[in-house]
């Protein structure tokens, strides 16, 4: 099992280097020139914008900007940006935001989803199903912006319920609105599949053999349906967390969470080179650990599944 | 004078009583077809402490009978008549509470398929915990150890511990047992409780089944389709046919004399009590048949030339064992036998003893770790693509699930016509002609053609399977347990029309089972294989009156009613 996990973390270096390099890459491709976008309508004079291209390496080869920006990562010192400010600090500042957000979001979807999809899926083709489904199917067509807008301003701003917007003090309780917006994409999606899974398990021999040994509905439910149910379900969250701290641009653009996706935005649209590869590192790691644990808890859920040692 | 009426009451009313008592019962399923009667007018009796077997067919209604006794109807089917009183109390209709009550400590079930049964995702010991723990029993760890030894698991303590996936089928049926048994139940429900398993490894299960509910005093209604195993282990016998009981009597009395005609064709054709093998039967009844039947008993053996031989044949898998290091599996170990023109070779053994595998290679689709495969005097290993393709036209399967074996998008005419069309044989008007023909041949209507596999019955299906391994008049057709998954009565009807074809087209057939019933009425010579290995060879006759290996006797002796005396004129 230890071996295993090892494994699995050193399989996270050579996705590790793919990806930083072909983000670091793009970037570098990026037309317009950084340095003169920082002084906008007012030119500075070639010596300055020569000064500021050798602080930021930006007169060096592509690979060896690539090769200083690893060396940096290593010795864990990521620079500065173009405002003088330590990227660390930055990356900091922002992270926890954002994972606090995306965990609400997940525990949002994973609750509510994995509960509507239990019991639509016990009571199939009866009234509460057949809502349960047509309200899905409308959530996963209607965009995120679109439920981040009407959440704000009918919770938020007419009854009164929740914050608006997060600005700079998020908190659990200010993260509710944005949180609720972007896990109702996901939770869409694991209410339909936790139901699909608990009408395929309902129906198993199992379940009906635990039935006979005189065990009462409520522990058939939990031990034997929902248990076996959530294997696909877990796989899925897991999976989607990545999605979600990514995702999130859209939505703490909406509610003014001083999260992740605001900066990567702010740096993109300042041709940041280090930063851009900074947060989409970190992202990377943590896409790649939450998919690793997604694999640890599939095989506590499903024992079948043993890890080679 | 009060106290001793109660008393006597006591005492007298349960030996009285039938524990069980199935009166007039209909059952009713909703179905998109409308509303189906599974079940009319059942009748059924349990005393304490007896054993009572329902007999059927599939889609007979018997299982359907037994899950309405524990309250287990599927969704879309309800009691729709009669009464099923247990101990007197009508519990047709009584709440899921007091079926609750009842289930696990009063009524008992064993399921039918092991591998189905138990969750996966909970350790035996929980599964036995929760069954004890729901019936307000102690279940401390020893106490599931002793509920699964007494089952008969060997090393009850660590077993407890493991996973349904880390046991066999047979062990995994007798964790089954132990749950259905854990609470001391007064009925036990055994459905099919080892068609799933072995033949050996069932009888030790039945054995051990039957010392416990005799131990524990507990009733059983034993549902099965094998009349042989029923008039084996129960007292009496119900028969079911088409949701209906059609018989029912103690067991002996209805086997020497069955009244209903379905009966009558069940006791005929049931695979463990006949004995004979059709074809020479057949052959002695139609004698001009007897120049184009080459067996046995009309040829000399040494007339006929051997179409195939298998040389030394040795198939070794690698094993992942993790991280690059693989350990080596002998799947088939040396085995060497040779299949004469005309004749029927059947390879016997339990699941895992390498047969089905000796079966793929022989039809080229597994290559050999060593030894030799000769096709009509020419070795199949060193065949060119070109060869091959022409091989396969001379050797064709028929394999074991007729429901998996056929694409259910293509129609049965395209099923049978796309060996023609692959081996470009003939025109289109001379291939819908062959496909009639083939038809035909397998007794199936021409209107078939048009309709698709999940149109037809299973035995319906075989037949198509048998048509399309016809279709490019093969001389070798490899059966690999063909007739497994069919209902006795079409299990007989398949292996008449196999024997037929057979006569007629004198082909030669490789039959692969573990069913040594079946073995008994097709086969002219026998291969026993064990662990990979070939145990013992003969002709069907030698190896049934005076087999040579202990192997081959557990396997004889485990055939369900062997050593039931049955007089002539049935067998």
């Amino acid at each position: 099992m230890i071996q295993y996990i090892l494994r699995r973390l050193l399989q996270v270096i050579p996705v590790f280097l793919g990806t930083t390099l072909l983000v670091y890459f793009m970037v570098f491709a990026l037309p317009g020139d950084p340095v003169r976008a920082l002084f906008g309508e007012r030119p500075p004079s070639e010596a300055v914008i020569v000064a500021i291209r050798q602080q930021y390496n930006l007169d060096q080869p592509f690979f060896v900007q690539y090769g200083l920006f690893l060396k940096n990562i290593f010795t864990l010192n990521l620079g500065v940006d173009f405002t003088g400010q330590p990227i660390s600090a930055s990356l900091a500042r922002v992270f926890p935001v954002t994972a606090m957000l995306a965990v609400e979001a997940l525990a949002i979807q994973a609750v509510f989803g994995i509960a509507f999809g239990l019991v639509a899926g016990l009571r199939k083709g009866k009234l509460f199903d057949s809502t349960v489904l047509l309200a899905s199917l409308v959530v996963i067509a209607v965009p995120v912006f679109v439920f981040g807008f009407v959440l704000q301003l009918v919770v938020g701003v007419q009854l009164g319920w929740a914050k608006p917007t997060v600005g700079s003090d998020a908190e659990w309780s200010t993260l509710v609105l944005p949180a609720t917006s972007l896990a109702l994409g996901s939770f869409a999606y694991v209410l339909r599949l936790t139901r699909a899974s608990v009408i395929e398990n309902m129906n198993a021999d199992y379940v009906r053999t635990a039935t006979a040994k005189g065990l009462s509905r409520p522990r058939v439910v939990v031990t034997h349906i929902l248990r076996n149910s959530l294997i696909p379900v877990v796989t899925y969250l897991g999976a989607s967390l990545g999605g979600l701290m990514g995702g999130a641009i859209v939505t703490e653009g909406i509610f003014n969470v001083p999260g992740v996706g605001q900066k990567l935005y702010q740096s993109i649209l300042r041709s940041e080179g280090p930063t851009i590869v900074a947060i989409v590192s970190v992202l990377v790691l943590v896409f790649v650990i939450a998919n690793l644990l997604v694999d640890l808890l599939y095989a506590w859920l499903d024992p079948r599944i043993r890890y080679e040692k | 004078m009060s106290a001793l009426d109660v008393s006597f009451n006591e005492v007298g009313m349960p030996a009285e009583r039938p524990l069980l008592e199935i009166r007039d019962l209909a059952i009713t399923f909703k179905t998109s077809g409308g509303e189906v009667q599974a079940v009319r007018n059942s009748h059924l009796t349990i005393m304490p402490g007896e054993t009572v077997a329902i007999v059927g067919e599939s889609g007979s209604g018997k299982s359907t009978t037994a899950l309405a006794a524990i309250g287990l109807l599927p969704g879309n089917g309800w009691i729709s008549g009669g009464q099923i009183l247990l101990d007197g109390e009508d519990i047709s209709h009584a709440s899921e509470k007091r079926m609750i009550e009842l289930r696990g400590n009063t009524i008992g079930m064993v399921p039918q398929d092991p591998m189905s049964n138990l969750n996966p995702v909970w350790k035996i010991g929980y599964q036995v915990k929760e069954t004890l723990r729901a019936n307000g029993r102690p279940s401390a760890p020893e106490d599931i150890a002793k509920v699964l030894a007494e089952a008969g698991l060997p090393d009850a303590h660590r077993r407890a511990k493991q996973y349904p996936h880390e046991f066999s089928g047979g062990m995994r049926q007798r964790a089954l047992i132990a749950i259905g048994l854990s609470c001391q139940p007064r009925l036990l429900i055994a459905d099919e409780p080892t068609s799933a398993l072995d033949v050996t490894v069932q009888r030790q299960i039945l054995d051990h089944l039957e010392g416990m509910t005799s131990e524990l005093g507990t009733a059983v209604l034993l549902i099965t389709h094998d009349l042989g195993l029923a008039a084996e282990r129960a007292d009496k016998v119900v028969v079911m046919y088409r949701g209906q009981v059609v018989e029912a009597g103690p067991s002996l009395e209805l086997l020497e004399n069955p009244q209903h005609p379905y009966t009558q064709r069940l006791v005929a054709s049931a695979p463990s009590l006949a004995s004979r093998r059709i074809q020479v039967a057949k052959d002695l009844g139609l004698k001009s048949d007897e120049l184009l039947a080459p067996t046995e008993a009309l040829v000399e053996p040494s007339m006929t030339e051997n179409v195939l031989q298998i040389q030394d044949l040795t198939k070794v898998f690698k094993l992942r064992s993790g991280l690059g290091r693989s350990t080596d599996f002998t799947a088939v170990d040396n085995v060497s036998f040779s299949v004469k023109r005309g004749t029927t070779t059947a390879i016997v053994g339990e699941s895992g003893s390498g047969k089905s595998t000796v079966a793929q290679m022989v039809l080229n689709l597994l290559p050999p770790t060593s030894g030799k495969i000769i096709f009509d005097g020419v070795d199949t290993s060193t065949l060119n693509s070109k060869q091959i393709f022409a091989f396969r036209r001379r050797v064709q399967p028929i394999f074991q699930d007729p429901y998996g074996s056929l694409d259910p998008m293509y129609n049965i005419y395209r099923t049978i016509e796309e060996p023609l069309r692959t081996h470009k044989v003939g025109n289109k008007v001379s291939r819908e002609k062959k496909v009639r023909e083939l038809l035909d041949q397998v007794a199936l209507p021409q209107s078939t053609m048009q309709r698709y596999p999940n149109e037809l019955s299973g035995g319906q299906r075989q037949r198509v399977a048998i048509a399309r391994a016809l279709a490019l008049d093969p001389e070798v057709i490899i059966c690999d347990e063909a007739v497994s998954a069919l209902d006795v009565l079409v299990q007989a009807q398949v292996l008449n029309l196999l024997a037929d074809l057979q006569s007629n087209l004198g082909l030669t057939y490789l039959f692969i089972t573990h069913d040594l019933a079946v073995v008994r009425q097709i086969a002219d010579h026998v291969c026993v294989m064990e662990k990979g290995k070939l145990v013992e060879t003969g002709s069907t006759d030698e190896v049934f009156d005076s087999p040579q290996q202990d192997y081959t006797k557990a396997l004889l002796n485990a055939i369900p009613g062997a050593k039931l005396m049955l007089p002539p004129e049935v067998a």
